[in-house]
């Protein structure tokens, strides 16, 4: 729409680079499974005619605020534009011989003011000794200079990351071998040291726990740094598409529960919580808003007063359907504790929205570990309860769901009744136990509905040991849960 | 009110209000609101593009005061449409004066002249001066220039945002009996959302998108020392200090900026230099909101360690 007003410099001959550039970059957001529109692709290569291009931070937050519309996708924008732009930008050159950088000016006069005292020959960090090199960062990380820890950074993985060419090892490889080298965590302690002599008097707790956290911060930031070297390389070395590739993420909601890291795990916990609001508001809503309510009358009368007395306005009644009552079992031995765990934690988070919640877990025995729900606020600590808590274990600590579903029959299967939800949770692997699947076939017969819920990819369900498609034909559908987002998808069917 | 057939010179090739990110910055530091880059380069950019933000965090960072402290620096007047459940139309965007227009046709037949035909009188019942208007049709029929806040969007039902989308992409609104009104000058809109259900991918389309999170160290305590007037660099340090330390736990709700400066001008109120463990302790009931929150930091602050 404003194409003839836009006239900024440097925007006239190299538009055509330009736009290979975008619709490259875009490309990859796609490829890294972030929904980017046409139209916001057209946004984009609007907004960046407005911003100086040397600008990288306004490049980026310019690219982003057309084309990243959720959050939680943020990170794996900036992995992209990282990547994708790492070697475009004249501060961001590899420096080999000729091509100077202020990174090694900045470099250079450290080294000058490190050596006022000691008079050292010049050069990189190779003609420096451990300890010199530990007492140069330690200032650098005191003073929270980021020049200085990007200039740190660079010799830092120059010197012990060993990269070679072409060898296919990945990031993670080269930023260990530097890590261990710089000596990080003795780092910590020896700024502590440090701070603890510069104070006048004797730091107080609290002082101590701020300044100690001030420290990590940077020294994260620092990790940040070398990290951000490493990966520079790592594309100057092998292009931006294969890093690109092998560096690519899947979003939080998409991780699998089975094969999730510990870094994953802590990413989708964080991402539970305001998908829990999100589903609590949602389903609140759904209950209140169907219009498919009896005409109000008395409403609709009263309305008609403000139109001489024609009811011009129809109300009607809303709706208020009941509240199910949810009974969750679930399997929480090794391969799909996590899953459980998530289920557990969702299903709580949003329990106002049934109108009671029975949770049991099982691995060969069955335990109801409701109470530890109902205990405290704290869903994390009640999760925690369940796993050092339960009494699961009967014989011998492999999963015997025909065992756990007979005893829980006769326990608590007359707590059952027509408004109940059963979710199953588990992969039915049942290490060629009895599968008792009359229990299952039972449950159908008196609860409202029951549901199976099941970790593992589709095309391993009934392979090896898995017997779902056994209970499965007692339920009313089995769902294949792998990720947060089907997980979602199903509590949005259920409530 | 301009419709359609008379508009000469379109309101998008008005002129942009800043001439660089720096000039943003620096206006929107005078009206004291301290903007990062990212911020103050959104609001730039949304100005040139003609797009409207939507301004997306968690609560208390400062989402609905950024669109009050660009009024102010603009000098434009800001029209605030606060969205909640059930929010419809007749709210929103205009209204017939359902009352006004019945004592017009009423007064007809009181005449007693019967020389008006009915024709007459619908073209007249359904003219501007029987249109109540709402917030939205408000803002793009104003002369002066205007900043549009449309609050916590993330309130009404997705239908309902549909209602914002002729609005927000083309700057204009259609009404049925009189024809689409073209707005007279493009407003910088924002939207806020605190995020509580996902908004629809029509209007995520329409806006750029600005995420403010909680502030880093360094602009908390520009924050902290820009809104308490009085207070020391030091003690400033501090509060900001503690309080990223108390939103590193992991708690119900994490102390928002409001928050902090509330606790800031406290401890302002109480004479105090520097925070130690017990002070701190005593007042954590400004920061935290809910008790379990309360006994957490608490625990954490006085841990030895």
């Amino acid at each position: 729409m404003m194409t003839d007003t836009v006239t900024t410099p440097g925007s006239g001959a190299s538009n055509g680079g330009m736009l290979d550039l975008l619709n490259g970059f875009v490309v990859e957001l796609r490829n890294a499974g972030l929904p980017v529109s046409l139209t916001e692709n057209l946004d984009a290569m609007e907004a960046v005619q407005h911003i100086p291009i040397e600008d990288r931070d306004a490049f980026k937050y310019a690219l982003g605020a057309t084309l990243i519309k959720n959050h939680a996708h943020w990170r794996s924008f900036e992995t992209v534009f990282e990547v994708y732009f790492s070697l475009r930008g004249p501060e961001y050159k590899i420096a080999e011989g000729d091509g100077d950088t202020d990174l090694d000016e900045l470099w250079r006069e450290m080294q000058e003011a490190q050596q006022q005292g000691e008079g050292n020959g010049q050069g990189g960090m190779d003609s420096m000794t451990p300890e010199e090199i530990a007492q140069m960062l330690m200032q650098a990380l005191m003073n929270g200079d980021q020049g200085m820890m990007r200039a740190m950074a660079k010799q830092a993985v120059q010197r012990f990351a060993g990269m070679e060419p072409g060898r296919p090892v990945g990031g993670t490889y080269y930023l260990y071998r530097t890590l261990r080298n710089l000596d990080l965590d003795n780092m910590l302690e020896k700024m502590m040291d440090a701070s603890r002599e510069e104070a006048p008097g004797d730091l107080t707790s609290l002082e101590e726990r701020l300044e100690k956290e001030e420290y990590e911060d940077r020294i994260e930031k620092f990790k940040g740094e070398i990290e951000a070297e490493i990966r520079r390389r790592l594309v100057a070395d092998r292009g931006a598409e294969a890093m690109a590739k092998t560096l690519r993420k899947p979003l939080p909601e998409d991780v699998e529960f089975m094969h999730a890291s510990r870094d994953e795990m802590v990413a989708l916990k964080k991402s539970l919580y305001p998908l829990t609001r999100k589903l609590a508001a949602r389903l609140a809503r759904k209950r209140r808003h169907g219009r498919k309510g009896p005409l109000d009358f008395r409403n609709t009368v009263r309305h008609s007063l403000s139109y001489g007395g024609v009811p011009a306005e129809p109300k009607f009644k809303y709706p208020r359907p009941s509240k199910p009552e949810l009974i969750v079992i679930a399997d929480i031995s090794g391969s799909v504790a996590a899953f459980a765990r998530f289920t557990l934690m969702l299903v709580y988070a949003i329990q106002n929205q049934f109108s009671k919640v029975r949770s049991f877990v099982f691995i060969d025995g069955i335990d109801e570990v409701t109470d530890y729900f109902k205990a405290t606020e704290d869903i994390q600590e009640a999760i925690h309860r369940v796993n050092t808590e339960a009494d699961v274990v009967w014989v011998d600590g492999h999963s015997d769901y025909g065992h756990a579903f007979e005893v829980w029959w006769n326990k608590y299967g007359k707590d059952v009744g027509p408004k109940s939800t059963v979710l199953l949770l588990g992969d039915a692997r049942n290490n060629y136990h009895a599968s008792q699947s009359w229990v299952v076939k039972e449950i159908q017969q008196k609860a409202r509905h029951v549901y199976w819920l099941n970790p593992e990819p589709k095309s391993y369900w009934n392979t090896g040991d898995s017997i779902v498609g056994e209970y499965g034909t007692y339920t009313d559908g089995v769902f294949e849960c792998r990720n947060l987002r089907q997980l979602e998808s199903f509590v949005d069917l259920l409530a | 009110m301009t419709t359609t057939d008379a508009t000469p010179t379109t309101p998008f090739d008005a002129e942009p209000r800043f001439e660089s990110v720096q000039e943003v910055r620096d206006a929107l530091r005078d009206s004291s609101y301290l903007a990062d880059e990212g911020i103050s380069g959104i609001v730039y950019l949304a100005d040139r593009l003609n797009k409207p933000i939507l301004v997306e965090g968690p609560a208390g960072t400062g989402k609905t005061q950024l669109a009050k402290s660009v009024a102010e620096m603009t000098g434009a007047k800001l029209i605030r449409l606060q969205c909640y459940e059930g929010l419809d139309e007749s709210k929103a965007l205009y209204e017939w004066n359902y009352k006004k227009q019945l004592l017009r046709i009423q007064t007809e037949r009181g005449g007693d002249e019967g020389n008006e035909d009915w024709t007459d009188i619908k073209d007249d019942i359904f003219s501007d001066e029987f249109l109540l208007t709402r917030p939205l049709l408000e803002a793009i029929t104003a002369d002066e220039p205007v900043v549009l806040l449309i609050d916590e969007v993330d309130r009404v039902e997705v239908e309902t945002e549909a209602l914002l989308l002729e609005i927000l992409s083309d700057y204009q609104v259609s009404i049925p009996e009189l024809g689409t009104i073209v707005a007279k000058q493009i407003p910088l809109v924002f939207l806020t959302s605190n995020n509580t259900r996902e908004l629809s991918e029509a209007l995520k389309r329409r806006c750029l998108y600005l995420h403010v999170d909680y502030p880093q160290l360094e602009r908390e305590k520009e924050i902290v020392l820009a809104k308490t007037p009085g207070i020391t660099d030091n003690l400033a340090d501090q509060v900001a200090r503690i309080v990223r330390s108390i939103r590193q736990l992991d708690l119900k709700k994490s102390p928002s900026v409001s928050e902090t400066l509330d606790w800031a001008r406290t401890l302002m109120l109480l004479n105090i230099e520097t925070i130690d463990e017990q002070i701190a302790k005593e007042t954590l009931n400004i920061l935290l909101k809910y008790q379990t929150d309360i006994a957490k930091a608490a625990k954490e602050l006085s841990v030895d360690d």
